[in-house]
């Protein structure tokens, strides 16, 4: 083990150095003057398009350092000449609609060359051909980049246009390749054009090697050669046609089970966020027997404590949301207490009169959210850390935000059993949900149960505020939208059970997840609600009903 | 107690007696001052006017159809918008077929709406509906069908209490989303508008709108009339016996969920009767009618005016969206507070609303020596 490991850093090693050598081998013995560089930029400024795309061809074998900075500028509408003078100049920046003078580089020593008014410039300009020639050909100087990723970019641009001169640099390269995952995409590349050679063999072999690619475009590609695509014939030899059949079916299959892979993963982060608003209502509700119609009022006051925060520290983005946990858990910790001390302990034993009760909290929070922040949407930034895509491979990709909202989910659920199960405090909540009476004949301070266990599912809908506002805007009705699934959640998890809250709740995401792409997302809503209420039928305390004792008053 | 129901049933009828003599009086006196008195007199009521008058009296409708489950049975629905809208888009129907070729594009067959959306035929379940007679059969059966089957499934595995107001709320928000598909072909968020004319009368002149106003005052007295029948009959007392100690009234031998099945859809019929009777007056029935907030609204119309009490909850239909219709066109900002404040209020202080207030000073002055009637059984006990 050890040695293979050591052998293979010897190879990278003279590899590297290999290149290195190489490249400055052709910089020097190559390099034409720059004056010949300068002319052939200067000769782009008259000749037509077809002309351009042979001078920037000559451009890219030229090997100068700057050629590639100076196709690149080309690209972005960023190379300029002076009209007094005629000289070609870079433009630092690209240049904005209002701009009355820009600044210049010049183009051999890619240092400033001071500036120009705008109307002294004249831009060099492309046309898409041009510009998809241009990214090709860029693409292979970046094919040499230290960088993997750059080298993986670099083999996505040049696939898009397999010409023979790209297919030999690819062949160049996929020998020199080290990074595995770059060697596999240059390969299904190379076997992407090999399914073209006149050869059987060779289209054979190609097909051995796209079997395991799981990519849409080999997919498309092989169900051509397979003759299974519309109308077309397939390839000319049977053995070839059955391979690639066999191919196309093994791609299929695993891009299938790959998208139903990325379907859960929907519905678990789905399911997550309703799992994060049910708990809290699971402690109010169950724990209490309170029903509390503005906890998705709560949820939305969380959010917008997310957008002050991010507000107040603007030069924090990347880390606002850090605090904003903390901080909307207070905000809405204390609001739900404030709602407790003033309304909810009058409504004690009269479940229905408290619903109506806490409606009209609800009511009242909306206004004073839209008095105060107008009913315009808040957008709540992402911070760079969790913004962008998790490729896990070419059939199945996850966004970071859902990714982390999943995993805050658990984070949250396992605190708050933690806290339940394995402080006083928690003990305490039990022992008053359980048997109020008897806590109370213990030494338990009821009330102050009562006002800290509000405060708890409280807390929780602002965190899951915070959540919300990396999904969706922030506005005065953010709640309502998510209530009446939450409340699902609770009726079909179990009341005053976490577990039916968790289980619950993610088996309503991923069920309407998996019924949207058949049903709409608002049928699949529909059809859920029957569900449950059928449900309901024969478990009408939900999954996970409470036992013993404190099932009897229920 | 034996005088307990006695001297109930004599305070309820003096409770009748005023309710049924004020709504004759806004049957009479509202479309005189509409029809013969002159525009330029200050006691004019304009068409605006007497809209408004038709809109309160059909929410004291819907109003009664709640406080009789909520206030009898003990059955919180916080979905009788639901009700409200079946019957609204069922008499909805009937009128969008009224209006014939005379739509935006002319098509004898296809409402506007449908022609926007390239139907080429009318969908199945909208044959009939240009028969007003068949309109009306509908907006009792379709609420009545639904109410049936969501309270059959929901009685018979004894959904109680705030449970069963979670689920009929969700079931007013689903019918929502659905009827804000296009596909439904229920005319998508728009809904129906525009309307023509109701049995070939023009639906915007006076004399039609005075005429829906006293049917809409009519009916409303006579469905008062015969939730009071309900409620004193033999039926009435196992319904408040269910309110009060649910179990105890099945341990008896009485069939609760029957009771509660047919009351149920026999208020859901009521409020679908509203909904008919509104929306030819108003003039547009659109998906929001069917969301939560307003079911929850008409909740809140019950407890202000008074649950238990019917006429109560009429009244307070009226006084509430009185309020609302005051506060939207002076200080909108300010209705949501209101509101809010309203239920946090009412529930906090007023658990038998103005009715209790009044009712409740009077029978002190007069009865100082009677015991008090308990003024709400609490729900059986917390956990």
């Amino acid at each position: 083990m050890k040695k293979s490991v050591r052998s293979a850093g010897a190879r990278l090693l003279f590899l590297a150095l290999l290149l290195a050598g190489l490249s400055i081998a052709r910089l020097h013995a190559q390099s034409p003057s720059d004056a010949s560089f300068l002319a052939s930029l200067g000769q782009l400024r008259e000749v037509s398009f077809p002309d351009k795309e042979t001078i920037i061809a000559q451009l890219a074998q030229s090997g100068h350092p700057s050629a590639q900075s100076a196709l690149t500028a080309l690209l972005e509408d960023r190379l300029y000449f002076r009209n007094d003078d005629q000289m070609v100049f870079l433009l630092k920046a690209p240049a904005a609609d209002d701009a009355t003078s820009l600044t210049l580089v010049d183009p051999v020593t890619l240092k400033d060359a001071g500036s120009a008014p705008v109307e002294n410039l004249t831009k060099i300009g492309t046309n898409n051909h041009l510009r998809r020639v241009l990214q090709t050909t860029l693409a292979r100087f970046r094919l040499s980049s230290p960088d993997a990723a750059v080298r993986l970019g670099a083999v996505h641009d040049i696939e898009q246009n397999l010409d023979e001169g790209n297919v030999k640099l690819l062949r160049e390269r996929v020998a020199a390749e080290t990074d595995s995952k770059v060697k596999a995409e240059i390969s299904t590349s190379l076997a992407m054009a090999d399914l073209d050679s006149p050869d059987a063999p060779v289209r054979l072999a190609a097909i051995a090697v796209l079997h395991k690619s799981l990519r849409q475009d080999v997919l498309n590609k092989l169900s051509g050669v397979a003759g299974t695509s519309d109308g077309g014939e397939g390839d000319s030899d049977p053995q070839v046609r059955a391979a690639a059949q066999s191919a196309v079916k093994s791609i299929t299959r695993w891009r299938t089970m790959y998208s139903w892979c990325e379907t859960l993963f929907f519905g678990l982060s789905l399911g997550s966020v309703l799992v994060l608003i049910a708990i809290g209502l699971a402690i109010t509700f169950g724990v209490m027997g309170v029903i509390n119609m503005a906890h998705g009022e709560l949820m939305m006051l969380g959010a917008y404590t997310t957008y002050l925060v991010q507000v107040a520290m603007p030069n924090h983005g990347e880390i606002s949301i850090l605090v904003a946990i903390p901080a909307a858990f207070l905000v809405a910790a204390l609001m739900g207490i404030l709602i407790e001390r003033t309304v909810i302990r009058f409504l004690y034993g009269r479940p229905l009169e408290t619903l109506l009760a806490t409606f009209g909290v609800s009511l009242i929070l909306q206004q004073l959210v839209r008095s105060i922040f107008t009913a315009l949407n808040r957008s709540v930034n992402t911070p760079n850390w969790m913004s962008g895509t998790l490729q896990v491979n070419d059939a199945l990709s996850v966004t970071y935000n859902r990714l982390y909202i999943v995993i805050f989910t658990l984070l949250v659920f396992a605190a708050l059993f933690v806290v339940l199960k394995r402080t006083r405090v928690g003990l305490e909540i039990r022992a008053v949900s359980q048997n109020r009476a008897m806590a109370r004949a213990m030494g338990i301070r009821s009330e102050w149960v009562d006002a800290l266990t509000f405060g708890l599912g409280s807390g929780i809908a602002g965190v899951a505020g915070v959540a919300l506002s990396q999904l969706t805007n922030v506005n005065p009705n953010l709640g309502q939208s998510y209530i009446i699934d939450s409340f699902m959640v609770v009726v079909f998890g179990g009341v005053g059970n976490l577990w039916g809250a968790m289980v619950g709740g993610m088996s309503m995401g991923v069920v309407n997840q998996l019924l949207e792409p058949y049903a709409g997302a608002v049928l699949a809503k529909i059809f859920v609600l029957i569900v449950l209420i059928l449900f309901i039928q024969t478990r009408p305390r939900g999954l996970f009903p409470p036992t013993g004792r404190s099932s009897e008053n229920q | 107690m034996p005088n307990y129901t006695l001297w109930i049933s004599a305070r309820k009828d003096s409770g009748s007696a005023w309710f049924l003599g004020a709504l004759a009086a806004i049957a009479v006196i509202v479309p005189v001052l509409n029809l013969a008195v002159p525009a330029a007199s200050p006691f004019h009521v304009s068409a605006f006017g007497l809209t408004l008058v038709g809109k309160y009296l059909c929410y004291a409708l819907l109003a009664l159809s709640v406080d009789l489950i909520w206030g009898y049975c003990g059955i919180l629905s916080l979905g009788h918008a639901a009700f409200f809208s079946l019957g609204g888009y069922a008499i909805g129907m009937y009128l969008m077929r009224q209006i014939g070729s005379r739509g935006v594009y002319g098509n004898p067959e296809l409402p506007d709406f449908m022609v926007f959306l390239n139907y080429k035929s009318l969908p199945w379940f909208w044959h009939g509906f240009n028969h007003f007679a068949f309109a009306l059969l509908m907006m009792i059966v379709v609420p009545a069908v639904l109410a049936f089957a969501f309270g059959w499934f929901a009685f018979r595995s004894r959904v109680t209490g705030v449970y069963l107001s979670i689920i009929t709320q969700a079931l007013t928000y689903a019918l929502m989303l659905a009827f804000f598909r296009n596909d439904m072909g229920f005319g998508g968020n728009n809904g129906f508008t525009d309307f023509k004319d109701i049995l070939g009368f023009d639906l915007h002149s006076d004399k039609v709108r005075v005429t829906l106003l006293v049917f809409t005052a009519v009916v409303l007295g006579a469905s008062y009339l015969a939730c009071r029948a309900i409620v004193a009959s033999r039926a009435g007392r196992v319904m408040r016996a269910i309110r009060d100690a649910e179990s105890r009234a099945r341990f008896l031998g009485y069939r609760v969920e029957s009771f509660k099945l047919w009351i149920f859809v026999f208020s859901a019929v009521l409020a679908g009767i509203a909904g008919a009777l509104y929306v030819p007056q108003i003039g547009i029935i659109n998906p929001s009618e069917f969301s939560p907030i307003n079911s929850i609204e008409v909740v809140i119309w019950v407890a202000v005016g008074g649950r238990g009490t019917l006429y109560g909850a009429a009244a307070g239909a009226l006084l509430v969206n009185y309020a609302k219709t005051y506060f939207t066109s002076t200080i909108p900002e300010a209705w949501y507070y209101a509101l809010g404040t309203l239920f946090v209020l009412v529930t906090l202080f007023l658990p038998r609303g103005i009715v209790g207030l009044v009712t409740g000073r009077a029978r002190k002055r007069k009865t100082a020596t009677r015991p008090a009637v308990p003024a709400e059984t609490p729900e059986p006990s917390r956990k």
